[in-house]
């Protein structure tokens, strides 16, 4: 094995009372893939933020190719050779694809010439993007792949890529996996975090695992099972969801979408064409695609962000909703929960019981009092939602955006399941939370379903499809598939779909109309 | 000069101090601080450019006072709404009732009296052309270099790199500092920027505009020029038209008052205002527009991680 290229000795660092990491060693080799794993609130994020030199530890030392350094801003790390993919996106939604590389690098290159760079590198990776588009524009699929390719125009010697596949399909996860199997051989570092247990094992030549701020072991995860390496993670073994046998053909349509097409609401979005799609009750349907094929459009149609669409193409238990705004939607028993967490589902700054005020007053009469809001009641409903489904919370009824995003997303759920909704339509619903937080959120979705209602789950996670969903169907460009049961699908055989439609799409749309 | 030339000179002449201090309130919204005292930083302009011009008789120093006054009072809001990170819109307001209050006692002996004007200066050739001669090229200095400051900042926002980094850090301070910039010092820059233009607007109110001096010679175009940044979404040549615009409003009503129009002249007098709110109404119905251009972290303190 080569020399250390990073070693990171006892780092301790706390926010006030809380204590993020002790004793934390870490050492890093060149052309090694490492995995860093943990759940969320284990100290991951915190570590990875001193090792790019955006919060400085309380304790401990840190030595870059055998040399002790103080890390004291990500330009000192990014000089040093120190690259970052980040989980939390940290682009400029007002600005291009390009701008938002240039401001990343050194400066003194016209943008014609980086965008020629961008290009190139993008093509020789296989990440496809666009210098010019827009960020606010991009789903967060492309949005990854631009932290990516800015991330390896900065020629880093470490990488340090968070939770990376979390938004990628089967068949571009393998893609990144080459890549950085080839920045590896090139002799770059990296550190991989992830709490995938099955891709680290695949992938990772090491792994350190962090429980509670610290790190409570190293090992090769190829000679580890993923049940051993789930135990090191969370301390006791990890549940899996149950799924009892979903109900047959003979149960009632409750939501059902006929023959749907919208014009794209913003530049660069997706139009929906033609999309029908029906949900039972009891049942949870899928739509598996690439980021960005009209998954949110869909979402925003259902939820009736975009106003009124041609009567008769949305209907719930027979009723039609097309004509509907959002809180009349509520009333018929639609639920919803969008994908964007803070700033869409919760109101950061506000408290949880405010939180469910926001979607519920209009259909629980019991959080009125008159013209006035009934306080008691949302927060013993909000107390409800933070006991039943395990959203921990460091304080009594806690303002939204002081939780985690696992927690957060446990608290959205549950508050609309909590109304026992007809029609949940749900984005993305584990997106970036923790593999303990999404068995919760993902048997609360079953749960629901098998008590009669309809649940129709928009998600990127292949995986998350096959768990949960009893019947699937792929978006690709604005379309959507016929469902197809399950269960006589292969992971690999809807990944070709998504990229089959993708690929048949673009000589000429022949049967469009 | 004919009635259309000399009508369009005075339109100019009321939409200059308008671009002038929105010019640079623009800059500092683009870096995410908005800074609700260009009223205040623009009185204090004037008086100082009233001022020095008076004791000195030198029409160029009064315009550097009152680039340092507008640069003062800007250091002292962003002490407190950048150093302290106190909340904006309460300190961009006290700024404006402390300038307008100190305006009072410091010019109390030169009310009414005569000041200084700044000359023209003509142009070669440029200024002999018919019409756009001497409406353009025969201005005084503030003119020319208001001008110069719109296409400079044009430039430099769109063109340039520390263009890009201040749009930026009005786009996401937090991504901008993990990106190892100086958020508080670009906003720094930005605001005292903001502070020089709205001195400038005031020098050009004592200089130019009504080189008389009296306490309310700012009347309120600090508000205007604040309305006018949004009118012009952020972008500095839509913001010399929206300038000229309201220039036209409130000369317009002038004119229309002694032509004896038969409309209450107190209706006309509020002209330049009901525009403002009428176009403020209009602008923000068109949400892409302002998606688009609007600094997301605008008013939003920032306090690095540590």
């Amino acid at each position: 094995m080569s020399e250390a290229l990073l070693s990171a000795q006892g780092i301790g660092k706390r926010f006030g009372s809380v204590v993020a990491n002790e004793a934390v060693d870490l050492t890093l080799r060149a052309g090694e893939i490492h995995a860093l794993l943990g759940e969320n609130g284990a100290g991951k994020s915190t570590l990875v933020k001193i090792l790019y030199g955006a919060l400085l530890p309380d304790t401990g030392t840190i030595s870059w190719e055998g040399q002790p350094v103080r890390l004291t801003s990500p330009a000192a790390a990014r000089r040093l050779g120190i690259g970052m993919v980040f989980q939390h996106f940290s682009l400029f939604e007002a600005l291009t694809v390009g701008e938002n590389i240039a401001l990343s690098l050194g400066g003194g290159e016209r943008m014609k010439a980086l965008g020629k760079r961008i290009a190139a590198l993008s093509g020789q990776y296989g990440l496809p993007v666009d210098p010019d588009k827009v960020i606010a524009d991009l789903s967060v699929g492309e949005r990854q792949r631009v932290e990516v390719v800015r991330c390896l125009l900065q020629d880093p010697k470490l990488i340090i890529l968070d939770e990376p596949t979390s938004v990628l399909t089967p068949q571009e996860a393998e893609e990144l996996f080459g890549v950085l199997g080839r920045l590896a051989g090139e002799g770059r570092a990296i550190l991989y975090i992830s709490h995938r247990l099955e891709e680290v094992r695949r992938i990772a030549q090491r792994a350190t695992v962090m429980r509670r701020g610290r790190v409570v072991g190293t090992c090769d995860p190829r000679t580890e099972t993923t049940r051993t390496l789930a135990r090191m993670m969370i301390g006791s073994d990890l549940t899996s969801v149950v799924a009892p046998v979903p109900p047959g053909e003979s149960a009632p349509v409750r939501l059902a979408v006929r023959g749907l097409s919208l014009a794209r609401g913003i530049p660069f979005g997706v139009d929906l064409e033609d999309i029908s799609v029906e949900v039972r009750a009891g049942e949870v349907v899928g739509i598996a695609g690439v980021a960005g094929n009209g998954q949110n459009e869909l979402f925003q149609a259902l939820a009736g962000e975009r106003g009124s669409m041609p009567p008769g193409t949305v209907e719930v238990d027979g009723k039609d909703a097309a004509g509907l705004g959002i809180t009349e939607r509520r009333r018929l028993g639609l639920a919803f929960v969008p994908e964007e967490r803070l700033g869409h589902g919760v109101v950061p700054d506000m408290r949880l019981s405010q939180n469910v005020v926001l979607t519920r007053h209009r259909t629980d009469p019991e959080l009125r009092r008159g013209v006035t809001i009934n306080v008691d009641e949302a927060r013993a409903v909000a107390a409800r939602v933070v006991y039943r489904f395990g959203v921990r919370a460091g304080e009594d009824d806690p303002v939204a955006g002081a939780l985690s995003g696992g927690n957060v997303q446990k608290f959205q759920v549950g508050r609309e399941i909590d109304r026992r909704p007809a029609v949940l339509v749900i984005n993305q619903p584990t997106w970036g939370i923790d593999a303990g937080a999404a068995v919760v959120v993902r048997q609360a979705i079953v749960d629901l379903a098998r008590t009669g209602s309809a649940v129709l789950m928009i998600s990127q996670d292949l995986d998350e499809i096959f768990e949960i969903s009893d019947r699937v169907g792929v978006m690709a460009d604005g379309r959507l598939t016929p469902l197809q049961p399950t269960a006589e699908l292969t992971p690999e055989a809807i990944g070709l779909m998504m990229a089959g439609m993708n690929a048949a799409e673009s000589p000429a749309p022949a049967d469009a109309h | 000069m004919g009635i259309a030339e000399s009508v369009v000179a005075t339109i100019i002449t009321a939409s200059l101090p308008l671009l002038l201090a929105a010019l640079g309130e623009l800059v500092a919204e683009r870096s995410g601080v908005l800074n609700l005292g260009v009223e205040g930083m623009m009185m204090m302009g004037a008086v100082a450019a009233f001022g020095i011009a008076f004791a000195t008789g030198n029409g160029g120093l009064g315009v550097l006072a009152a680039v340092l006054a507008g640069m003062a009072m800007a250091l002292l809001f962003a002490g407190v709404a950048l150093g302290l990170a106190a909340n904006q819109v309460a300190a961009g307001l006290a700024l404006t009732l402390l300038g307008l209050g100190l305006a009072g006692p410091i010019g109390e002996g030169w009310v009414d009296r005569p000041g200084v004007k700044l000359p023209t200066l003509d142009v070669p050739v440029l200024s002999d052309l018919p019409f756009v001669g001497p409406l353009l090229f025969s201005q005084d200095p503030l003119f020319y270099l208001a001008v110069a400051l719109t296409a400079g900042v044009a430039w430099f926002l769109f063109r340039t790199r520390p263009g890009l980094i201040l749009r930026s850090v009005g786009d996401n301070p937090h991504s901008a500092y993990a990106l190892g910039l100086p958020v508080l010092r670009i906003r720094l820059a930005a605001v005292l920027f903001g502070g020089a233009c709205a001195g400038l607007a005031g020098a050009y109110l004592a200089l130019v505009y009504t080189p008389i001096y009296n306490e309310t010679m700012t009347g309120g175009r600090g508000w205007i020029a604040l309305a006018l940044v949004v009118f012009a979404t952020w972008l500095p040549v839509r913001l010399a038209v929206g300038a000229l615009l309201f220039g036209a409003a409130s000369i317009l009503q002038l004119h229309a008052q002694a032509l004896g129009v038969g409309v209450p002249s107190q209706l006309l007098t509020a002209m330049p205002y009901l525009v403002t709110i009428l176009v403020l109404v209009l602008i923000s119905r068109n949400r892409v527009l302002l998606r688009s251009h609007t600094p997301a972290s605008l008013g939003q303190p920032f306090v690095p991680e540590r």
